[in-house]
């Protein structure tokens, strides 16, 4: 089926373009958060590429309908775990970087460096 | 004191809907163990992994209470049971100790073959009891917050979390 090996080598090619700039982003971007919106959106969308091109050489069998199950378990739980640790970040007090270089001062419902420190000696017991 | 800790709506409502998922995938990886990836103890580990995930969302105390102590103390040594079990009754039986295919008394070959099988997936599934049970303890021994501790042990599991 040569239409299937096309879609196949189109998949795993465009999957793994997407995982090259996603790789790139997290590098070059400068601090957490544009990190995770490099890594949470092309992560999901690479792997969903490149599985679905496995899916075209498979066929339908019992493999392709696990690697379809992955993609969809993918899709659903790395968004949320990105949304999870920026989410974390904010709350606990990371300030976005700002490209003038003036300082991002703290926002409503961010900790402070003090607030943190003391959360932090809450969970080590003041070590 | 403490900020009160709420984790955010989305990922509570996730975390839950794919505990069921985790346990079922904790099950495949243990009934596969024998002809590929996989077995006892990695099925044990993804099948505790459900409730470290439920206490990490909704709260150490939430999160216990989907196994209180009682039941994880009581799946260690059962697991374990299960698994001496199954080698001693091939012992009675006749056979060696864990020698499954002895477990089939008068059975031709198949049988044989067949109680080999069953005996292999049943001595995985004592392991991963008793896997699930110790990372379940491990876990929420060592994330215990400070309000959990030194509470008399009956009373631990009737206190509601404060940081729910």
């Amino acid at each position: 089926m040569i239409l299937l090996d096309v879609l196949s080598a189109l998949g795993l090619l465009l999957g793994t373009l997407i995982l090259i700039v996603t790789a790139l982003g997290v590098v070059r971007f400068p601090d957490f958060y544009s990190r995770l919106h490099a890594a949470g959106k092309g992560d999901t969308l690479g792997l969903a590429f490149v599985l679905l091109g496995l899916v075209a050489t498979a066929g339908l069998s019992l493999v392709s309908l696990k690697l379809v199950f992955i993609v969809f378990f993918v899709f659903v739980l790395n968004p949320t775990a990105t949304h999870a640790l920026a989410r974390g970040a904010w709350v606990c007090g990371v300030r976005p970087w700002r490209a003038t270089g003036e300082p991002f001062l703290q926002r409503e419902g961010q900790m402070t460096d003090e607030e943190r420190d003391e959360v932090v000696d809450d969970h080590t017991g003041g070590a | 004191m403490m900020r009160p800790h709420t984790e955010s709506l989305v990922v509570r409502f996730i975390a839950r809907r794919s505990v069921p998922f985790i346990q079922l995938f904790a099950l495949y990886v243990v009934a596969h163990g024998e002809d590929g990836p996989g077995g006892g103890f990695q099925g044990g580990v993804i099948f505790a992994s459900a409730f470290i995930l439920l206490a990490l969302t909704e709260g150490w105390g939430r999160g216990r209470s989907r196994m209180p102590e009682p039941v994880s103390d009581a799946l260690m040594p059962a697991g374990a049971l299960l698994y001496a079990g199954i080698g001693l009754v091939a012992l009675l039986l006749g056979g060696g100790f864990l020698q499954y295919a002895s477990l089939a008394v008068g059975g031709d070959q198949h049988a044989q073959h067949l109680a080999h099988h069953f005996g292999l997936i049943g001595i995985e599934v004592g392991v991963t009891i008793t896997v699930a049970g110790s990372m379940v303890t491990l876990f929420f021994e060592m994330a215990r917050p400070k309000h959990f501790l030194n509470v008399p042990r009956r009373r631990r599991r009737h206190r509601p979390d404060p940081d729910a």
